[in-house]
């Protein structure tokens, strides 16, 4: 165990913390330059091309330190993104150590902070690495004063380097090996393991990857899992190399994994705790939480025929997602799909892209929504988190949202514009905190509604890309909330609808068929787009129609031009949803959220 | 097997010059002229097992009126040897006003020419120079009244509007100039800008815009109405008649997927659901025929789909519209009932009408025939 350090990389968003982790992978000789894939541990196209780590992923480094003893460090990736932030809880909990990775020119972010708290709150040791110190824009000597002013670590502590350039690799590497301290345990103690991720493997079913404390675990063995009891015989367990490796048993102080027949990924809770069956721990190791999701909406295929191709892809993508959930769910307007639930909306957005890509499926999301909770009249309590299922005005006594803390950070001279977005977004009980000269931190508690529709975008905007911006679900509260309907020609569409504070209903229900307007192609009849309260109309905007769009000739040769000219408008439309009589581009439902200030 | 009776068409690939907006092939080298007439019998001998009989002969190009009589005649010849031509045939031929004098105008009855398509465009002589044409206003009359001279009863006139600068005046000048004549048949072309054309080029360095899509609008609306108080059938998006005998018999061959044959280069055919075309290479195609093969570039066989969206826009640019009884039994698809929102919207906001069973589009409808399709 002396030679083993478990630690993580935390950064804020694009701080470079893909790129420092593979500049380490390759400096400890993992892989040749000849075979490096920029970015190793993002392994999903969708990863690489947003530049975000989206699951968590594991790897050991063998690393022989200056003293001339050989190590195994055993980094544990977190994910990047506030949707994510138990996920990176759980990797966290399974390390002794952290770098703090800061941009030398961005210097101190939300995500930082957010992630310092998680750091210490697993009671980690800390190395700040000032990252991309070769930037004509870097100022290490601000990074290095806001490292003592805003994180409150010793500022001497920090270590330099260029991950992109490779420069003071290995000082890291050997701090790692310094400062860390390695894992305590006792291998012959009952066995308590923490998940922190799990993955789907096809021949292999569902790999859990784990921290062992106590213990030791090996094939052959049945393990519990101690939130819910459920047994499993260990085929097989390892640790990780670039792929997986076999190995004999993992025991106290090692990351690995374990393979027990397990069949979805769903069947494992990041967080929870693996023990033996035969000789169990009885208490969970700290911090376990329950996936909650925090968005809603539902999918629909675009083609009705493609209802159990949905359902397929949706159970199989389910194999690898813990955190997606989905229930059945219909449309007046849609027909059959699914109601899923998210992390946030950009959860929401990587599920729908990967359905459209790895399953080659059409499909239409409805405008997402958070969880609403409605008191009766009666007394009863109902939560919903679809527009569609509003209940019945007249019977509602009490409507209440959830709401969250923001924290959010910038440089000061932005303070005004982002209190103005912020009590737009009816944020209240704003707190103030001076970090660093011209630095400040803003809390909000803000309801979550708010802030997950087109919240992001503008705070980024006013804040001319450098606030930062962080949260946390708190409680529900009190609001008067309405539904608010879209129409279109006249016609009810379900899918279109969001529940909205009284007092901004005709501004958003204005804003919604504003975009729609201009998401809609033009048709060859007018087309009325109106908000409604009930049966009031709050808001109207109509799509003029397009009134000549026929070639003048069409003889011999040049019907199989049109045709094919046609063909491509018709797979066009293959991404829209005839609704009624209009057809809806996919785009349109999402765009519903989004203001025309970008 | 289709055994409804099919059309002939013959590409004549020789023009003197191009016109700014044709994207048609040909080529300015009339010294290879001898050299097609030696190669297109070839092309007709080849295809004489597969086809016939024919009813109408469309001869057009390029500028078919530049060959001499002789040389038109060296064209029906093998082709009245080859194939059965029924007795009432409609015999096209398309012509420059500017080639058609009335000793040409004569021997063309004599070889059997039925039909006359004339390249008018214009009676506005700027418009015409804005086009690229080689003839006057003045050759555009000259030519009118010596094909009735001949006896010519059967006279098309190809019309152009939607110019840039155009108003809706001086187009209206134009079609009364044209029914000063009373042609049986007119088409009406709104000025399409090809990209591989001078004018495309033009458009695309910003020399001139297009009318907007509402004075195109008004332009289509404004012709129909006008042409039908004078007594024409609106029949096609583009074509006139004077009445029902007058319609392009060749023309309505494309439009409800009758066969046809195309000989010459870049010329198209059609049979049992294939399509396939020659080379638009005057050369290719001797080389091919000298080869002993025959000069085609591609050949494509109709998915039963692809079929299906042909017979919806061909069918909706027409004022037979489609037969929904037909429709049904050959796609095993029932438009009323799958499309029955939108359908009955666009009879509602008049683009549609169902008269005899045939959904049949309005004058507005046929003003967006594309999208009409994509129902």
């Amino acid at each position: 165990m002396k030679h083993i350090r478990n630690f993580s990389i935390i950064a804020h968003i694009d701080h470079g913390k893909s790129t420092l982790a593979d500049r380490l992978i390759q400096y400890t000789g993992m892989v040749d330059e000849r075979n490096f894939q920029d970015q190793i541990l993002d392994n999903m196209d969708i990863e690489r091309e947003r530049g975000i780590t989206i699951k968590s992923q594991a790897i050991s480094l063998p690393y022989r330190a200056r003293d001339g003893k050989d190590y195994f460090l055993n980094l544990i990736d977190t994910p990047g993104h506030v949707d994510f932030s138990y996920e990176v809880s759980r990797a966290l909990a399974s390390c002794e150590g952290v770098l703090l990775l800061i941009d030398a020119a961005q210097g101190v972010q939300a995500q930082t902070l957010a992630n310092l708290y998680l750091a210490m709150e697993n009671n980690l040791e800390i190395i700040p690495v000032i990252n991309k110190i070769d930037l004509l824009t870097a100022n290490v000597e601000r990074v290095i004063e806001q490292i003592d002013s805003e994180l409150g670590l010793d500022s001497f502590s920090h270590l330099k380097c260029s991950a992109k350039e490779g420069i003071g690799i290995e000082d890291i590497l050997e701090a790692i090996v310094q400062r860390i301290p390695p894992p305590k345990g006792d291998p012959e103690a009952p066995l308590a393991a923490l998940i922190f991720d799990a993955k789907y493997d096809s021949f292999r079913g569902t790999v859990i990857h784990c921290r062992v404390f106590d213990g030791t675990v090996q094939s052959g063995d049945i393990i519990r899992f101690v939130s819910n009891g459920a047994t499993y015989k260990v085929d097989e367990v390892g640790g990780f190399s670039l792929s997986r490796v076999k190995r004999e048993k993992l025991s106290a102080g090692e990351v690995g994994y374990i393979i027990a027949g397990v069949k979805t990924v769903s069947d494992v809770h990041i967080g929870d705790t693996i023990t033996l069956d035969q000789n169990p721990v009885d208490k969970l190791l700290p911090g376990f939480k329950e996936f909650k999701p925090v968005v809603f909406s539902s999918i629909y295929p675009i083609a009705s025929d493609d209802y159990e191709d949905l359902a397929v892809a949706l159970e199989k993508y389910k194999l690898n997602d813990a955190a997606f959930v989905y229930q059945k769910d219909s449309s007046s307007a849609l027909g059959q799909g699914f109601r899923c639930g998210f992390l946030g909306l950009l959860h929401l957005d990587i599920v729908q892209e990967r359905l459209e890509r790895e399953y080659d499926l059409s499909i239409i999301l409805s405008v997402p929504s958070v969880c609403y909770r409605f008191t009766s009249k009666d007394g009863s309590v109902l939560m919903i988190d679809n527009p569609a299922h509003y209940p019945d005005p007249v019977s509602i006594e009490k409507t209440e949202e959830p709401f969250i803390r923001a924290a959010l950070m910038m440089p000061e001279k932005y303070l005004g514009a982002v209190m103005k977005l912020c009590m737009e977004k009816r944020g209240v009980n704003s707190k103030l905190n001076y970090l660093s000269p011209g630095r400040v931190e803003l809390i909000y508690e803000m309801p979550l509604a708010e802030v997950l529709f087109d919240f992001y975008d503008r705070f980024k905007s006013v804040t001319q890309g450098y606030g930062s911006f962080d949260y946390e679900v708190m409680d529900y509260r009190e609001g008067d909330l309405v539904l608010l309907d879209i129409l279109v020609n006249g016609e009810k569409v379900d899918a279109l609808s969001q529940i909205v504070h009284r007092d901004h209903a005709r501004e958003r229900g204005l804003q919604a068929c504003e975009r729609l307007k201009e998401e809609i192609p033009r048709q060859a009849f007018k087309v009325a787009i109106q908000g409604a309260i009930g049966g009031q109309i709050i808001a109207r905007t109509t799509i003029q129609p397009f009134r000549k769009d026929v070639t003048a000739k069409c003889y011999g040769g040049d019907i199989t031009r049109k045709r094919k000219l046609l063909e491509k408008q018709k797979r066009g439309k293959k991404r829209m949803k005839m609704i009624g009589s209009v057809t809806i581009p996919q785009s349109a439902f999402l765009a519903v959220l989004k203001s025309d200030i970008d | 097997m289709d055994t409804r009776i099919a059309g002939l068409y013959i590409h004549i690939p020789f023009c003197l010059g191009k016109c700014n907006y044709c994207s048609f092939y040909s080529t300015p080298s009339l010294s290879s002229i001898p050299d097609f007439l030696e190669a297109l019998p070839q092309e007709i001998e080849r295809n004489h097992n597969q086809w016939g009989p024919f009813d109408t002969v469309y001869m057009g190009g390029g500028t078919p009126s530049a060959l001499t009589l002789k040389q038109l005649e060296s064209i029906l010849t093998p082709v009245q040897k080859n194939f059965a031509l029924l007795p009432d045939a409609e015999i096209t031929l398309e012509a420059n006003p500017g080639d058609l004098d009335l000793p040409l105008l004569n021997g063309l009855q004599g070889i059997g020419i039925n039909r006359l398509n004339v390249g008018i465009q214009s009676f506005d002589q700027k418009t015409l120079d804005f086009l690229g044409r080689r003839h006057s206003v003045g050759q555009a009359v000259s030519a009118i009244e010596s094909s009735r001279m001949a006896g010519f009863r059967n006279i098309g006139f190809d019309l152009i509007y939607g110019i840039p600068g155009q108003d809706l005046d001086s187009w209206h000048e134009t079609l009364n100039q044209a029914l000063n004549f009373s042609p049986e048949h007119l088409s009406c072309y709104q000025l399409t800008v090809e990209d591989k054309t001078p004018l495309g080029q033009r458009y695309r360095k910003g020399e001139f815009q297009l009318p907007t899509e509402e004075l195109q609008h008004t332009f289509f609306m404004k012709t129909s109405e006008w042409l039908e108080e004078a007594g024409y059938l609106h029949y096609e998006v583009s074509n006139f008649a004077k009445s029902l005998p007058f319609t392009s018999r060749h023309n309505q061959k494309y439009w409800n997927h009758t066969p046809y044959l195309g000989l010459g280069p870049a010329a198209h055919s059609f049979k049992d659901g294939k399509r396939w075309w020659n080379h638009s290479s005057l050369n290719q195609y001797l080389i091919d025929l000298e080869k002993g093969e025959l000069p085609i570039e591609k050949r494509e066989t109709l998915t039963t789909e692809q079929l299906q969206l042909e017979a919806l826009f061909l069918g909706l640019r027409t004022r037979r519209g489609i037969s929904i009884r037909d429709f049904t039994r050959q796609f095993h698809f029932d438009l009323l009932s799958e499309r029955k929102e939108i359908i009955s919207k666009l009879q509602q906001e008049g683009f549609l009408s169902i008269q005899n069973g045939c959904l049949i589009p309005t004058r507005a409808g046929l003003a967006v025939a594309d999208s009409l399709a994509l129902i």
